[in-house]
């Protein structure tokens, strides 16, 4: 069976460890958080917080309290507020250990495809462009294959990039690849997937 | 000199003129501007360049001043949540000028401290870099993004002393230090201005040095996205970490 939505964030959440400041895009990458389990794990919100807590009861929305998908959220002890120059300084110095995000294609050069389709509504890469070119690690957590069946991991990125050779590990339904020298590396596979069906999904190149 | 005005129209008065750049602080509809924004539509001013991370929403924030046509042109990363900002866009009547988030944040902060360009690796590779120039530092390659000097700044705080000492509210922040900083004349609205000396002068988020118009008045502070958890039942809220 491929992993499901819940899944794939548990499998994403594995990939954190102790200590890190981390950023999760809208999606799935959102659910890792319920999976990060006694880990210490600082969240950064990049409209300008860290230590970003759930979502608040309801009746206790603060207007002033939001995460950067406009969404009302909470603080925690540990929480502190900067400004967005000062928010995207640390994540383009490299301070933030890893991003988790959401893709639309991969390439196996770890080219990334997420904020643009030509023709269609362009509503803009918010901070997607400067996460993936300044965190440490870049994970993406997304469906191996689109609602027609096509991979959506493959030879080179056919959309717009948000990034080049950006991406680092790739988490899908049917399993986990890395990113290495001449193309994609299986590291597992789903619970009875086996290598064979990951490789027929794939149209990258896998070493 | 009184830094202190009895209304946003008046803050605004004199300094306004068609074709100006405007940088304005807020993410989304959190910590935008809300008075300035009312007043701008008021003056007619237009032609307006706008450098804001979003565009507001159908009837609020900078919505209300796209309704108006008084925008030529927004700098933003995000616009996704304003139908009339899509229509004039792709009817060619608005131009639209995409920037990585981070990116127009530090152009913002870089022209307020006086800096033309800077390199950055963000956008490297992607359609943001075409007609940028290249640079290789340390065998890696960044372009050059330019630094934003605004004509006028209009940011939001929640409470300022009379010399424009600024603090700021959890993250309504985001964008308000760096466009305040950017513009040649910066005009910020709180919700309490309070007296001197009421400030600690170690918690000031902005100093005054940047603020050089200063109003308060009634916030609306919608929220976009209004999202909670259930209560769990007959219990009180329990303390998130120890």
């Amino acid at each position: 069976m491929p992993w499901d939505r819940n899944q794939m964030a548990a499998r994403a959440a594995e990939e954190l460890e102790d200590g890190m400041y981390v950023n999760l895009g809208i999606g799935i990458p959102t659910l890792v958080a319920n999976y990060v389990g006694d880990k210490d794990i600082t969240l950064q919100s990049e409209n300008g917080m860290l230590g970003m807590g759930p979502f608040p009861f309801e009746g206790e929305e603060d207007p002033d309290l939001i995460n950067a998908g406009k969404q009302t959220i909470t603080e925690l002890h540990r929480t502190s507020y900067f400004d967005s120059a000062t928010s995207f300084g640390m994540i383009r110095g490299g301070k933030i250990a890893a991003a988790v995000l959401g893709a639309m294609e991969v390439a196996e050069n770890g080219d990334l495809a997420n904020w643009m389709i030509p023709g269609k509504l362009v509503k803009g890469m918010g901070g997607a462009m400067d996460l993936v070119a300044g965190v440490g690690r870049v994970i993406v957590v997304m469906d191996h294959t689109n609602k027609h069946g096509d991979s959506k991991v493959l030879k080179a990125c056919t959309l717009p990039l948000t990034g080049k050779g950006v991406v680092d590990r790739i988490i899908t339904n049917l399993g986990v690849l890395d990113v290495v020298e001449g193309g994609l590396k299986i590291v597992e596979t789903a619970d009875g997937v086996s290598e064979d069906d990951l490789r027929a999904a794939t149209e990258a190149t896998i070493v | 000199m009184k830094k202190v005005y009895g209304s946003a129209s008046e803050a605004l008065d004199g300094l306004l003129q068609d074709g100006m750049l405007i940088a304005s602080g807020g993410f989304g509809l959190c910590g935008i501007p809300e008075l300035l924004i009312d007043a701008l539509v008021k003056s007619g001013v237009k032609d307006l360049t706008v450098a804001s991370n979003n565009a507001g929403v159908d009837g609020f924030g900078l919505g209300k001043l796209l309704e108006t046509k008084q925008v030529a042109k927004m700098m933003s990363s995000y616009v996704g949540e304003n139908a009339e900002f899509m229509r004039q866009y792709l009817s060619g009547e608005l131009e639209l000028e995409f920037n990585p988030q981070g990116t127009l944040a530090e152009r913002m902060r870089a022209g307020g401290c006086g800096i033309p360009g800077f390199y950055t690796k963000t956008g490297v590779g992607t359609v943001i870099a075409e007609g940028k120039e290249h640079k290789e530092f340390n065998g890696e390659t960044y372009i050059l993004e330019e630094g934003i000097f605004a004509d006028l700044a209009i940011v939001k705080a929640w409470k300022a002393d009379e010399t424009g000492n600024a603090i700021f509210r959890k993250t309504a922040r985001n964008f308000n230090p760096p466009a305040a900083m950017c513009g040649k004349v910066c005009v910020m609205e709180v919700e309490e201005i309070v007296p001197k000396g009421s400030l600690d002068p170690d918690h000031i988020h902005l100093p005054g040095i940047y603020v050089h118009r200063l109003i308060q008045g009634e916030h609306e502070k919608r929220i976009e996205q209004r999202t909670t958890r259930p209560r769990p039942d007959g219990t009180a809220r329990k303390a998130e970490e120890a």
